[in-house]
This record gives structure tokens, C-alpha cells and sequence, in this order.
């Protein structure tokens, strides 16, 4: 009996779900709608150009705000006792159960015009501020959003390295920070590209956050896919060209990371 | 006695076109203690797994008791195995994992507590039947694989390197232990090794193998004393190899000399492989003999001294009780019937 | 150095927590200012559990979940069965190719997702609803599930399938009583995950879904785009506190099945 053969119902299920949507895709990207190949729909992309920088702009800020927060956080868990550390990482990654649209919607009412902060402000005598739709919330709701996803995998790189490693490093004349640049942060690596994969991708195709922390006015490529297939400006060959733009983004951004991971590529 | 396994012109290929088995023969007597001995990618798990039914020769026949078993798969075939690494079922404990067989081929319960129980007491594992197989030491799961096979009463054990994993004490005691069973229970057993101590001391007979092919079958002292080609004899033991040729019988010429030896049928000045074993070196004072080295290291090794000497040609490994400094020369001589002569060795199959 | 550590911990908990909390406490206020706390009620509960709209895409969500992750449980450990029996290059390319949906945005499953559909749908008598859902759910679950059962494969003694054998098993015999016990909590964890993820997920459905059949992240949406309730205060305190109970529950078994672990351990 051939055991490989298991794998034809999903085999088939792969194809017709995952390759041939994806190859649709590049089909409409290219094709106008009676089906002849054109490239106005990947050079109409162009137009957007502000609208993508923006994304890769915030969410690269988003993804080293998250770096910078999550890299102690990580390696404090990992430094604990070995039986609180799975209860204070659970209490760390809990949020992140709850559906991103409410957490997304919790900053909503605090960043209001009427929401907290600027009721506190109110009161101790200063004028409101306008929170929301700037593109500081933005940025905001993705670092709260993606935090998580930074440092679990920063996390379960940094648990590995072996206690002794630290004293070797102190043995041989390390300072304490001269042990992070030499010792830590080199064996971390692997965690520290898939935290930036992890919490780069959904930050530049977000579309919930820009729409309910940005308001109009910060436009990411998310929203822009969505008005394509969903919005008003129905144009799914368009939507396709954006989206396949988006993906080719992603690939090289994530191809220059694994450069720098020695290893192959950590996920989850 | 009678041949209980007949291997016939087995052939193994893999799709890649790489022979594993290039043409093996081989007859296996019933209650006997062979052992597969050779370097690892020699073959011989290639062959133990024909023999289990796992693999499927390319070409050639397999007979289990005068009987073809070609295309007859594990389960059907009254051969168990001890796997490389004991392969328990983590999910049972020990006593489920003993009963696996049994239970399986639907043996009443009460047969089971009582075949189990016997093996249990075999393997002196009682009192652990309801411990978890993760929580076992390396001897002990080597127990329970082993009274796991034996429990089904197959006719022949197939044991695949199983001491590997234990430390040298362990094994030791393991290798004895296996032995009396093996007697005890008059069974067949195969075994498969790359240790020729292990192989020396366990088998009434041992294959020795190399790049698919047997080099040579044969008692523990056939092998050891008359090794056929120079792959044999220097995988048993180590061996001094020297390229030498035979001028006429009886005469071999190696660095530059000729020396008196005992093997003949060579054709004239034919070129040969000449063996000896480090222990059949003697040292004896320089200016009287035709061999002379400076010795290079000298390393104790409990029962002898282990000395390696630089004869200008090539370096000698000798085995001595006692010591000579590092850096003097000695002189070393070798009977006549310590030197072994054989054939040029270029994967000459039997 | 430590009590600095604990000290910044407690400022990223404070960070990932407060707007839950905040969320919690205003779902018991009186009016509906999301700044100015005026009296307890829970008022927004009883409202809540009137809300046909939400109790039915909650029963929606959780219809799709079920058949989902159980469709990608079977199809997914049947795959790893089979793709672990793979020669090393066609099991690269399914592995890469069962990768993407992890790695694709999720914009781009949706929207791919979404051409598909539309593809059928206009030739063939598929409507968005339920069976489109519940595609696209298992297309983004399966892999999940593979990644899940695969390691198992892998930590497994290879020799075990081959033992049973020995021992007189046929080979669905041998599968079935030595195999499946060890690939199992991998099947587990897969369907678990499987299932989290077709509960939370948001924007693979808002391509997918019709008009007739909204999920509650759908419908949290949709209330977050229309006037201010507390009613999604109320919704996100009980699915905190469902996500705590879980959690809870989770981490004991987990404590546990270390414990048990340890003492045997011990026993060695």
C-alpha cells in the first residue's frame, strides 16, 4: 500500500483552493475583462504610489516599535523560573485571543474626540487633542495588534539558549551589554526575522486598522484592495494587480530577511 | 543441521540505480547464531530486512524452510525482529507492549498472562509490567523488545545492531545474555553488527560483508585466523597491510625483502596484499634484524603496549608487553606462519 | 537589574491590558459616553442577548468552525500521512506550496478566494454562504493541521509502523493501533487550532460570505461602523472571559501533563 497516496484529496484540494486562486489572480492582474492581456492595471497601480509608501512606511515603524518592546519582554520571560514562565506567557499572549476587531475597537473609544484621553486632558485643564484618525493610531493599533506575534517567536528562541551560555560569555570578559550584542541578539536571530515577518505582513495588508484608527485619510493598501472587490470603485482586475504588487512586496522584503537568519525560516 | 534461510542470488537496487546487494548467497542452518558484520552501507541491515519481508529483493529468491517467501509480507512471515533502537510502542507499557503480538492474533487472554508472564521472568523484567516503556532505561526497553519478539515463538530472531545504543558495561553483560537465550530456547538468531568484537564473541558464524557483496562466512576463529582478503583482515582486528609479491611458493618479498611464509598457489611474482596482526610482531634488537623502524609513539593500552613504529617504506602497528622508548630503533621479525598472504582484495565476492 | 525587569513587564501588561479593561468597564455603563463612567447597569447584556442579529451569526460562526475544522482535521492528517511518504522534492513543493496561505496576507487568501467564487458562481449554481465560508475556512485551516501532525511523523521512532508488522499486524492494523495513538495529539492540537482560528478569523470571511449568512466577527464589524454601542462592550467582556476560562482550563491540563512528566522523570 502506498501511504503517499493519502495525500490526493488534499493534493486536489491544494490545487483547486490554493494554486488556482492565486494563479486567478495573476490572470486578472494582467487580462482586461474580455480576457486580452494588458498591462494597465499593473502600471495603473502606479497612481498609488503615496498609498504604498505609506503602508510600508507605517507599518516598518509599526514592526520596530514591536522589536523594541518585545525584545526585553522576551527576554525576561525566557530569563524566569521555568514554571512561571508558562503562565506569564500565557498572561502575555491572552489578548491576542480576543478578536483584533475588538481590541482595534477598544482604542477606538479611547482615542475618540469624546474618549478617555481627552477627557483626562479636559479635566486637568487642556484643550482636546485629535487622537484618532492620525496616523500615529494607526501605527498605534498595529504595534498593539501585532505585539504578540513579535514576541512569541522571540520567545521560543531566546528559551533555548542555554543558561551557561550567559556565564560563559561573563567568564570570558563580556560586560553585560557586550553578552547582548555578542551572545543574545546572534542566537536570537532566527526568532527576531520571523517576529519581523510576523508582524510586517498582516501590518502592511491591514485594513481594519487604517479604516477604524485612520479614518479616511490614511488610506493603506489594504483598504485600497478591498474598495476594489467590496467598495464602491468595483474593479477586480485592478484589485488583483494591487494585490499581486503587494505580494511581490512582501516576497522580496521577505527574502532579504532570511539573509539574515542563518537557518531556515522559523514559523509560528 | 538443516538450512533454515536461503538466500539466492539476491539482488537489491534502488530506483537511483545503486546497488545495495550485489549478488548475495547464503544459507542460514536452524538453530544456528549468525551474525551480518561489516562497515555501516555494507548491506547487511539491507539484508536483514529482505529476510523480515520489509524490503523486496530486485532479483533473486528468498526460501523460509524449503519454502519460497518472496512477496510474503511481514506479518505473515514466522520471523520477529528486534529493531535498531527497539522501536516500543510509546502509547503501551510494558506488559501491552509484550502482549502486542499476541493480541494481534487474537490468543486467548489467559495464554497471554501466562506467555507474557514467562517472558517477563526470561528478561527479569517482573514487577514492571505496568510501567510506561519512556520511563524504562536503554537496557531495559532492550529487554522488552526482545521478549516482545520472542513472545510470538518465532522461528527465527532477526536482531538488528540492537546492543548499539547501550554503554560498554551493558553490552557486555547483554551479549552473554543473548547468547544463553539463544541456546536456551534453541532458536536461529541473526544479527546484525559492526562491532567484530561482538561478532567474535556471540556467533557460531559470521558474514562478513562489504559494498553488497560477502567477503567471507565462517566460524569466530576461521575469520579471525584465516582472513581471505585483506578488507577481512583488517576489519577483524586490527592488521598490518603491506603490498608485497610472491616470487614462488612459500617466498614473499615485501620492503625490498623476502621472508619465508607457509601460503602458496600464487602465480610467479604475482602481487599480493601481506597481512599481519600487530600482536604477531616480536622486537628484537636492531642489528640482527631485516626489519628496522624507529618507533614513533608508544600508548598504553591495559593489556599491552600499543607501539607504532616507522619502517621508512611503511608504519608498523605493534602490539607488545613491553615498551620501547620513543625515538630508538628496534628490529622487528615475524614467523613464517604469522605472515598471511591474500590475493589483491578489489570487491572480490565470493 | 531584576526589579527593572518587573517593572517593565508590568508596563507592556499595562499597555496590552487597559483597553480590555476599559472596554469592561464601560459595557456596565449607564449611558452610552465612553469617557464618563455614570452608573452601573447591565442593561447592555439583557440588550445584548436580544440581538437576533448577533445570536444568530454566532451560531453561524460556530456551525462553520465545527464543520471546518473537522473537514481540515481528516484532510489534513490523511495530507501528512501521505506528504511524509513523499520523496524530498515533491514534498518540498507541497510543503511551499501548503506554506502560502500561512505566509499570504490574509487579504490576498480572501480576495484569491473570492475570484474563485465568483468564477463558479457565475457558471455553476454556488451563492456566498455557507459552503463558500466553510471552503475557504478549511482552505486556510488544512495547513495548519500539516503543520501540526507532520513533526509527529517525524519525532515518531520510524521503525514502530514496521514492528507492529513484525508483530503480525497488517498494515491498516499496524496504522491504526501503534501510528494513530502517536500522531495524535498532533491531530489534536490541529483541530484546536483549526477551530480557534475559524472562530476569530475576520477577513477571509468578509470576501467569502454572503449577505445572508454574516459570522460574528462579520457583525462585531458592522456594529463598529455604525453608531456607538455598549452593547460590543458588553460582547467583548464575555468573550474575555470565555477566552480566560479556556485558558485557564488549558494551562492546568498542561501543568498537569508536565507534572505527571516529571514525576516520571523521577522515577528513572
Amino acid at each position: 500500500m502506498k501511504l503517499k497516496y493519502f495525500s490526493a484529496p488534499y493534493l486536489v484540494w491544494m490545487v483547486v483552493f490554493i494554486v488556482v486562486p492565486l494563479i486567478m489572480i495573476v490572470y486578472f492582474a494582467f487580462t482586461t475583462d474580455n480576457g486580452s492581456f494588458t498591462m494597465k492595471y499593473i502600471s495603473d497601480v502606479g497612481q498609488y504610489a503615496n498609498i504604498f509608501v505609506r503602508s510600508i512606511w507605517l507599518s516598518l515603524i509599526a514592526t520596530a516599535i514591536c522589536l523594541v518592546i518585545a525584545y526585553p519582554v522576551a527576554f525576561i520571560l525566557s530569563r524566569m523560573d521555568k514554571h512561571k514562565q508558562g503562565t506569564m506567557l500565557m498572561i502575555v499572549m491572552l489578548p491576542m485571543w480576543m478578536n483584533f476587531l475588538l481590541r482595534t475597537y477598544a482604542w477606538m473609544t479611547i482615542l475618540g474626540n469624546n474618549g478617555i484621553i481627552n477627557h483626562i486632558l479636559n479635566i486637568m485643564g487642556f484643550e482636546s487633542v485629535r487622537l484618532i484618525n492620525t496616523s500615529g493610531a494607526v501605527v498605534l493599533g498595529m504595534v498593539y495588534n501585532y505585539l504578540p506575534f513579535m514576541i512569541l517567536p522571540l520567545y521560543s528562541v531566546m528559551e533555548k539558549i542555554d543558561k551557561s551560555l550567559f556565564e560563559a560569555a561573563d567568564d570570558l570578559g563580556c560586560s553585560p551589554v557586550s553578552t547582548l550584542f555578542r551572545v543574545v541578539i546572534p542566537l536570537s536571530m532566527p526568532g527576531i526575522t520571523s517576529g519581523i515577518t510576523m508582524v510586517f505582513v498582516p501590518a502592511i495588508s491591514t485594513f481594519i486598522i487604517s479604516r477604524m484608527l485612520g479614518g479616511g485619510s490614511n488610506l493603506l493598501i489594504g483598504d485600497l484592495i478591498e474598495m476594489q472587490f467590496l467598495g464602491n470603485a468595483y474593479n477586480p482586475h485592478l484589485g488583483a494587480a494591487i494585490s499581486l504588487v503587494l505580494m511581490v512586496i512582501i516576497l522580496v522584503i521577505m527574502t532579504v530577511m532570511n539573509q539574515f537568519d542563518p537557518d531556515e525560516q522559523v514559523l509560528m | 543441521m538443516e538450512n533454515i534461510i536461503n538466500l539466492k542470488d539476491i539482488v537489491v537496487e534502488f530506483e537511483d540505480g545503486e546497488k545495495i546487494l550485489k549478488n548475495i548467497n547464503l544459507d542460514i542452518k536452524d538453530k544456528e547464531f549468525v551474525t551480518f558484520l561489516g562497515p555501516s552501507g555494507c548491506g547487511k541491515t539491507t539484508t536483514l530486512r529482505i529476510i523480515a519481508g520489509f524490503l523486496e529483493p530486485t532479483s533473486g529468491d528468498v526460501f523460509f524452510d524449503g519454502q519460497r517467501i518472496n512477496g510474503l509480507p511481514p506479518h505473515k512471515r514466522n520471523i520477529n525482529t528486534v529493531f535498531q533502537r527497539y522501536a516500543l510502542f510509546p502509547h503501551l507499557n510494558v506488559y501491552e507492549n509484550i502482549a502486542f503480538g499476541l493480541r494481534v492474533k487474537k490468543v486467548p487472554e489467559k495464554e497471554i498472562v501466562s506467555r507474557v508472564g514467562e517472558m517477563l521472568e526470561m528478561v527479569n523484567l517482573m514487577g514492571f509490567e505496568k510501567r510506561s516503556v519512556n520511563r524504562l532505561s536503554g537496557g531495559q526497553q532492550q529487554r522488552v523488545a526482545i521478549a516482545r519478539a520472542l513472545v510470538n515463538h518465532p522461528k527465527v530472531l532477526l536482531l538488528d545492531e540492537p546492543l548499539g545504543a547501550l554503554d560498554l558495561k551493558l553490552r557486555k553483560e547483554m551479549q552473554i545474555e543473548l547468547r544463553k537465550i539463544q541456546q536456551e530456547l534453541e532458536l536461529t538468531f541473526v544479527y546484525v553488527t559492526h562491532d567484530q568484537e561482538e561478532a567474535l564473541t556471540m556467533s557460531d558464524s559470521i558474514v562478513v560483508m562489504n559494498n553488497g557483496y560477502i567477503q567471507q562466512i565462517g566460524s569466530p576463529t576461521d575469520i579471525y585466523n584465516e582472513p581471505v582478503n585483506a578488507f577481512v583482515a583488517d576489519f577483524i582486528g586490527e592488521s598490518n597491510i603491506i603490498n608485497g609479491s610472491m616470487p614462488k611458493d612459500c617466498v614473499v618479498e615485501f620492503t625490498g625483502k623476502r621472508f619465508e611464509c607457509v601460503d602458496k598457489g600464487f602465480s610467479p611474482n604475482e602481487a599480493v596484499d601481506v597481512v599481519i596482526r600487530p600482536e604477531d610482531v616480536r622486537i628484537i634488537p636492531a642489528e640482527k634484524a631485516q626489519l628496522t623502524g624507529r618507533v614513533e609513539s608508544v600508548v598504553f593500552k591495559g593489556v599491552h603496549y600499543e607501539m607504532c613504529v616507522d619502517g621508512v617504506d611503511n608504519k608498523w602497528i605493534i602490539h607488545s608487553t613491553k615498551a620501547c622508548p620513543v625515538g630508538s630503533m628496534v628490529g622487528m621479525t615475524v614467523d613464517p606462519d604469522d605472515i598471511h598472504i591474500m590475493k589483491k582484495s578489489e570487491d572480490n565476492a565470493l | 537589574m531584576k526589579k527593572l525587569g518587573k517593572i517593565y513587564l508590568i508596563l507592556v501588561l499595562l499597555f496590552l491590558y487597559v483597553p480590555i479593561f476599559v472596554l469592561i468597564v464601560f459595557s456596565f455603563n449607564e449611558t452610552k459616553s465612553r469617557s464618563v463612567f455614570s452608573g452601573f447597569t447591565l442593561d447592555w447584556y439583557r440588550r445584548l442577548f436580544h440581538n437576533k442579529i448577533i445570536i444568530s451569526s454566532l451560531v453561524n460562526t460556530i456551525i462553520i468552525a465545527v464543520a471546518a475544522s473537522i473537514v481540515s482535521t481528516v484532510l489534513g492528517t490523511l495530507a501528512a500521512i501521505g506528504i511524509h511518504h513523499m520523496r524530498k522534492v515533491p514534498k518540498a513543493v507541497v510543503m511551499n506550496i501548503t506554506n502560502m496561505p500561512i505566509i499570504n496576507p490574509e487579504i490576498v487568501t480572501g480576495v484569491s478566494l473570492m475570484l474563485l467564487f465568483v468564477f463558479f458562481a457565475a457558471r455553476m449554481n454556488l451563492e456566498f454562504g455557507f459552503v463558500t465560508l466553510i471552503i475557504a475556512h478549511i482552505t486556510f485551516n488544512v495547513p495548519y493541521v500539516i503543520l501540526n501532525v507532520m513533526p509527529k511523523f517525524n519525532q515518531m521512532n520510524p521503525h514502530i509502523f514496521e514492528a507492529a508488522q513484525d508483530l503480525g499486524c497488517s498494515p491498516v492494523q499496524a496504522f491504526r493501533k501503534v501510528v494513530l495513538p502517536e500522531i495524535m495529539p498532533g491531530v489534536v492540537s490541529g483541530f484546536l487550532m483549526s477551530f480557534t482560528y475559524s472562530l476569530d478569523d475576520f477577513v477571509v470571511s468578509y470576501f467569502t460570505s454572503g449577505s445572508t449568512s454574516q459570522t460574528l466577527p462579520i457583525t462585531i464589524y458592522s456594529m463598529t461602523r455604525r453608531k456607538v454601542s455598549p452593547e460590543i462592550n458588553a460582547l467583548s467582556t464575555l468573550i474575555f472571559i470565555a477566552v480566560v476560562i479556556v485558558l485557564i482550563v488549558k494551562n492546568a491540563l498542561e501543568n498537569k501533563a508536565a507534572r505527571k512528566n516529571a514525576s516520571y522523570k523521577e522515577g528513572l
